[in-house]
């Protein structure tokens, strides 16, 4: 674990270490199916929403051992960096308590998650059991980094474009709906607050 | 072996920049002192040591001796590991700074966005340590904080943007490379001074990264008169001196980064000449940031919470937008 802080902190490139890269491998994919285990099993929100972030850390360092720099970067700066510090901030905000009170509205919505979680893992196993050694996992030839900046910029400005413009399009929608829903609300909360 | 060769090669690393920042910390704190009694007309700590000097580090062993509680009310396990958290995500920041020609952790290609990365996770120590206390002080200003430092990271990131553009990479030394001419030169120039844009964009990068560190006029989150001392209000001993520490760390940090970015980093005011070139040249250069970081903490008043984020979201990041298009239209024209 110590050794994993480490190697987040100092990503010292060194081509030649796939012992430590494979020692790497182990020990954060532990954490990563540990801490995903733990965001479903604490009765806590605050801790699940923690758990979520290590696994979103240890996901991060995949990245770096991959020596995929940027990729490991952006994956911190949104999801741990900005949207678990969102989330962290509505459920202490609604302090939220134990699930326990939510355990009788969620009665119809089991019985539902059973049947689409059996179908998926049908399919997961499924597809792994047929495509078990006719894989290879793509090799990270060294000197030409994957996950290099500008490799990334231009796939997403030329092969991606599309699903690149899209989605941003998602996002702008998201953006004008929040705030359309917001300004209607407080339109309609009688003006008591005299600045702005 | 080469496994443990490379593991105590970064243990070596990290523990020499652990020292560094350690005794950082213990001179930013005695600066501070002084430079607030004298901006006060005081004299400050001078009874321990020779004109004080040793004040910090009896102030550490106070510090470190004194009892630590924990509230029984507060969640034990997040109590503890908040100052660990924002403590090392303020001191790993340091790995990516160059601090001379060789002097650099680790120069990875993607340099600022891993400064930019660890230090967002400081929120996260932040409102942990707010929420784990169990107290109304300390999780309001954990609540302003979270919302004050994801806010100020946009006009933040806005402004390393528009210095990326112009050096086409996002390595650290190739950021002080592209400002090797110094400051008066007609190439290379230093890029607080390249164009119009990019010297705005100093001044968003600096009020941004103020906002960021807590510090006055942005000290919302430990604003003492209204939340006592806000997320760390239940803090005591050495879990307190964490805080404290990753607060100067941070401080050393962002001002080590605006000189990096826009100041040349460490090469030199002067091209082929050894004036203020290299470490010390690097090191004059961002105590000069920090001490108008001080400066700026014994001069101005604190802002208000809606001032605070209707600077952020009303002036900052609409300034930031057309900056970096400004930026953009100046290399597309001039270079």
């Amino acid at each position: 674990m110590f050794g994993a802080i480490l190697w987040f902190a100092f990503p010292i490139n060194k081509p030649g270490d796939t012992l430590l890269q494979n020692a790497l491998f182990f020990v954060l994919g532990g954490v990563v199916v540990i801490s995903a285990l733990c965001v479903i099993y604490f009765r806590n929100p605050i801790y699940s929403a923690l758990a979520l972030v290590t696994a979103l850390f240890a996901v991060a360092g995949l990245f770096i051992i991959l020596e995929a720099y940027f990729v490991a970067a952006v994956q911190v700066i949104v999801y741990a960096g900005a949207i678990m510090v969102l989330f962290l901030f509505v459920i202490m905000l609604l302090n939220l308590g134990d699930e326990e009170s939510l355990e009788d509205r969620l009665s119809w919505a089991k019985r539902v998650a059973v049947v689409i979680a059996s179908l998926f893992f049908a399919e997961v196993f499924y597809i792994t059991i047929k495509l078990v050694g006719s894989v290879n996992a793509p090799k990270v030839t060294s000197g030409q980094p994957v996950g290099d900046p500008k490799t990334i910029g231009e796939l997403l400005f030329t092969k991606f474009l599309l699903p690149f413009e899209v989605a941003s399009l998602i996002l702008l929608a998201a953006l004008i709906g929040v705030i359309t829903l917001v300004h209607r609300r407080s339109d309609e909360r009688s003006h008591t607050s005299s600045d702005t | 072996m080469e496994l443990l060769s490379s593991l105590i090669f970064m243990l070596v690393i990290a523990a020499a920049l652990l020292g560094f920042v350690m005794l950082l910390a213990l001179i930013l704190v005695l600066a501070e002192r002084k430079v607030s009694a004298y901006m006060q007309d005081r004299v400050g700590p001078r009874r321990v040591g020779p004109f004080g000097s040793l004040q910090t580090i009896a102030d550490a062993i106070k510090l470190l001796l004194k009892e630590d509680i924990i509230s029984l009310q507060a969640d034990r396990k997040l109590f503890i590991l908040a100052p660990y958290l924002v403590f090392v995500s303020s001191f790993a920041v340091f790995a990516a700074i160059p601090f001379g020609r060789n002097l650099i952790a680790s120069d990875i290609n993607i340099g600022i966005l891993y400064i930019m990365a660890i230090s967002s996770v400081v929120v996260l120590g932040i409102i942990m340590a707010g929420w784990a206390s169990n107290s109304k002080w300390a999780l309001l200003g954990a609540m302003r904080s979270a919302a004050q430092m994801v806010s100020y990271e946009i006009p933040l990131a806005l402004s390393i943007l528009s210095v990326i553009m112009l050096v086409g990479s996002l390595r650290m030394q190739d950021i002080v490379g592209a400002q090797s001419g110094g400051l008066f030169s007609a190439q290379n120039r230093w890029i607080l001074l390249d164009n119009p844009f990019t010297f705005l964009a100093f001044f968003i990068y600096f009020i941004s990264a103020l906002s960021e560190v807590n510090r006055t006029p942005f000290d919302l989150p430990e604003a003492e008169s209204e939340l006592v001392a806000g997320f760390h209000t239940e803090y005591s001993g050495m879990r307190f001196a964490l805080f404290f520490l990753a607060e100067y760390a941070n401080m050393f940090a962002v001002s080590a980064i605006a000189v990096t970015l826009f100041l040349g980093g460490w090469s030199g005011i002067l091209p082929g000449y050894t004036f203020l070139n290299g470490v010390p040249g690097f090191v004059i250069k961002v105590s000069v940031l920090v001490f108008v970081i001080m400066w700026l903490r014994w001069t101005l008043p604190r802002l208000r919470v809606d001032q605070l984020m209707s600077v952020c979201w009303k002036y900052l990041i609409p300034i930031a937008f057309f900056n970096l298009i400004g930026v953009g239209v100046w290399i597309l024209i001039f270079d």
